[in-house]
């Protein structure tokens, strides 16, 4: 096994990992840190495509995964401030009961 | 112009007032109904007494006293239409004549109909009759005329139909409406042709009317295409009217069967008024049948079928009359002799001779007619002479009346008004140059009429009462209430007549009677008055011109009548009612000829009325399968292609669009169950198509 493809096995495994709890968390919040893992396995992947890749000498998979993680930064306080936007209204923040777009 | 001539119209206003007066009040209001018609016709008769000096105080320019008024009516195309009234001799005469008969039988009916559930409805009809009768009198326009008429001929249906619960005098009340509209169609069209070659329908108007002067001038010279001056052909239709109305030959039909209304009635229309109208009409246009050429004779074609007519009318009514049972069929069969008598004076002896028998017959008619009612009422609604009988001393007035008005209408000599209007009639129709045959009829139909009316009254008063007791108990069951109690034990004997009833009797006999002195030779009063010229009394008239001969064959002629009813009716009295009449057994099949009225119901039943019958049928074949049949077709020709359209509407166009509608609606509601709002039912799904992608791109790059 070359470390690219222990690197690839692991990003694959937090990606499912990540796709697990987002789909079957109830709680927003638990859906949330399952989508961050999934980011997270997404910049594993570019860290290894990158440094094993034919051009390491470049800080291209660098760039782009730090881009990447201030993205994500900024989307978990965007995603946490809908959360509790949501608290708010229905006071609850069960995945399940908030089905409806109307308010 | 006089005052009366100004508002002569509030004659006939005044009873047609009172007639709408009374028909909107509620059933119950005898007095007033009575009260209002009888007072109407009183000031009506003022009024027409007023109009009557007023013609016998003035004299006119050229003879004739006469004033017209009227008004535009309405308008059509550049022309109005115009109504007036006239007021001459002629109108005035019969004014006082309609409105007095009719005052004495509405005084007569207050009696009669006293008993009556629809008293109201009688006198309504009666003022209304009134009205129209005195409407028709004094008009100066055919158009008017013409509605009054009709209007007469309506209240005539009504009344003759008042008891319309019997099937016969329904059928009576139509008879006589459908063959008087026979007449009058031919009455309108003399109207329209009159109208279109005068260009006016007034009879008098200053020299435009179209009985002047230069109407009739121009109608004598033209000529229709039979050779026929148009005033004749017009004068002819007009007569058509007259035949209608005044029951003369071949339409009298409908005037012995008229006598199934109330006594009142017949007295009042079928003998006095609404059949002397006709007699009046051909009186009124009486200058459009005369008028002729310049020298051509003076029997105009017209005047010459008038006076036959009248001369086959009055003999042949006169000789059925005698083989009659109903007292009132025999006088009316006797009106509608005498109504040929006026056609025959009218033919023969100018307007004076035919209006002054209609004026004494009027009231000779309605004393007899009255008189019947009288004797009906006190039989106790028996109308056949062979059931009556002896009733001269159970109703002694009425017994003395009755003789007079029979005297009177058999034209006794010197005393009764029937004898000199007859007379006159008979000498007229001696000295008519084209035939001597009307002449012998009328002398004929004299001889007759005194021996039926003999008859009659040997039967009706002389001899015993034959009524039977048993049918006169059945009948006090529906008269006992009125009648006072001290007769409640002669129920089965005939009683007189309130007095109510009886006085208008005396009141006609004296006028029976008086009135044949304003017309005799030797002072024709009457004749003066109608022509405007001044009558002398001159008793040496009566032997002039072989007047005293034929009054003294005349009176031959009514006493050989009278000597010969008495001494077949009067010498041997009927015994019972079953026993056969005299000329039963001396000529059974005249008798039964008579008896049958010459068969002319039973002719026009085979012909006029099977043909009418069969071109009913006919229309109604016609109607039901032809034009219903293509109106039938066309409708089902629609019904399918409405059909058509709507099965194509549903089935076609309506299916599809629904089938899609429905599929549409379906697969939305299908896609609108998937979206559930929870996100992470897409992140599965999302999930899951990842899964399928990779592992279709894995499995898809090997193949």
């Amino acid at each position: 096994m070359t470390p690219l493809q222990g690197c690839l096995l692991v990003s694959a495994l937090l990606f499912a990992i990540g796709l697990a709890g987002a789909v079957t968390r109830r709680n927003a919040i638990l859906a949330l840190v399952g989508i961050e893992l999934m980011l997270n396995a997404a910049n594993l992947n570019f860290i290894a495509f990158w440094r094993y890749g034919p051009n390491p000498e470049a800080l291209s998979g660098m760039m782009v995964v730090i881009f990447s993680i201030a993205i994500a930064a900024a989307e978990a306080a965007v995603g946490l401030a809908l959360i509790i936007a949501i608290y708010r209204h229905y006071r609850t923040v069960n995945l399940d009961e908030i089905k409806d777009l109307k308010g | 112009m006089t005052w009366i001539a100004q508002n002569l119209w509030l004659i006939p206003v005044l009873p047609l007032a009172a007639s709408a007066v009374i028909a909107v009040n509620k059933q119950r209001q005898r007095k007033l109904a009575a009260t209002l018609a009888i007072g109407s016709l009183v000031l009506a008769f003022l009024l027409s007494l007023c109009a009557f000096s007023a013609t016998l105080l003035h004299h006119g320019d050229n003879g004739v006293f006469r004033e017209v008024a009227g008004f535009n009516w309405l308008q059509f195309g550049g022309q109005w239409l115009q109504l007036g009234w006239v007021l001459d001799p002629l109108t005035a005469i019969m004014l006082v004549m309609v409105s007095f008969v009719s005052l004495l039988i509405f005084i007569f009916s207050v009696g009669y109909m006293a008993h009556d559930e629809n008293f109201m409805r009688f006198f309504c009809f009666l003022s209304l009759f009134a009205a129209a009768m005195l409407g028709v009198v004094i008009a100066n326009n055919l158009l008017l005329f013409f509605i009054c008429w009709e209007l007469v001929g309506l209240t005539s249906y009504l009344l003759i139909g008042f008891w319309y619960h019997k099937p016969s005098a329904a059928a009576a009340a139509k008879k006589a409406f459908i063959t008087t509209r026979i007449g009058d169609l031919g009455l309108l069209l003399g109207m329209v042709w009159l109208y279109a070659e005068t260009g006016t329908l007034n009879f008098y108007a200053a020299g435009r009317g179209c009985l002047e002067q230069s109407a009739l001038a121009a109608m004598v010279t033209h000529m229709t295409a039979a050779g026929m001056a148009v005033s004749t052909a017009i004068g002819l239709l007009i007569f058509l009217g007259a035949v209608g109305k005044s029951g003369q030959l071949p339409l009298h039909v409908w005037l012995p069967d008229a006598m199934e209304g109330p006594t009142p009635v017949s007295a009042l229309i079928h003998a006095a008024t609404m059949v002397a109208a006709g007699v009046f009409l051909v009186a009124r246009v009486y200058p459009l049948m005369s008028a002729h050429p310049e020298g051509a004779a003076a029997e105009t074609a017209a005047l010459q079928v008038v006076t036959w007519v009248g001369a086959l009318t009055a003999i042949f009514a006169a000789s059925i009359a005698v083989a009659q049972t109903d007292i009132k069929r025999i006088l009316a069969y006797s009106t509608v002799s005498q109504l040929g008598y006026m056609m025959l004076g009218l033919g023969v002896g100018g307007v004076a001779v035919g209006m002054f028998h209609l004026i004494t017959h009027a009231f000779f008619k309605a004393l007899l007619f009255l008189g019947s009612g009288s004797v009906i009422h006190g039989c106790h609604e028996e109308q056949d002479v062979r059931k009556m009988g002896g009733l001269k001393k159970f109703m002694p007035v009425t017994f003395a009346t009755y003789a007079i008005g029979m005297l009177a209408l058999a034209g006794f000599p010197l005393f009764f008004s029937g004898f000199w209007s007859k007379d006159e009639i008979l000498h007229s129709a001696h000295g008519w140059p084209v035939s001597h045959v009307p002449f012998y009829f009328g002398c004929a139909g004299a001889l007759l009429t005194a021996f039926y009316m003999t008859r009659q009254v040997a039967l009706v008063f002389f001899g015993q009462y034959r009524g039977g007791v048993r049918e006169s108990a059945a009948h006090s069951q529906s008269h006992g209430i009125n009648k006072p109690s001290s007769h409640e034990d002669s129920h089965a004997e005939p009683h007189e007549s309130p007095a109510v009833m009886t006085v208008p009797l005396i009141i006609l006999a004296a006028f029976a009677i008086l009135l044949g002195f304003v017309g005799t030779p030797a002072w024709p009063w009457f004749d003066g008055f109608l022509n405007g010229t001044p009558a002398g009394f001159n008793f040496s008239r009566l032997t002039e011109g072989g007047t005293l001969g034929l009054m003294l064959a005349s009176a031959a002629i009514v006493f050989a009548g009278l000597g010969l009813g008495w001494w077949l009716y009067g010498k041997r009295l009927r015994k019972s009612v079953e026993e056969p009449d005299v000329l039963q057994v001396a000529q059974p099949a005249v008798s039964r000829l008579l008896e049958n009225k010459y068969y002319v119901d039973e002719i026009y039943e085979a012909t006029v009325i099977r043909f009418n019958a069969w071109a009913a049928r006919a229309s109604d074949f016609l109607d039901r399968w032809i034009w219903g049949g293509m109106v039938l077709l066309v409708t089902w020709v629609t019904l399918g292609l409405s059909r058509l359209s709507r099965f194509t509407d549903e089935f076609v166009v309506d299916l599809g669009f629904d089938t899609g509608c429905e599929t549409l609606r379906e697969g939305g509601s299908e896609l609108s169950s998937w979206h559930t709002g929870r996100v992470q039912t897409y992140l599965r799904v999302i999930g899951v198509a990842l899964v399928v992608l990779v592992l279709f791109l894995i499995w898809g790059r090997k193949s």
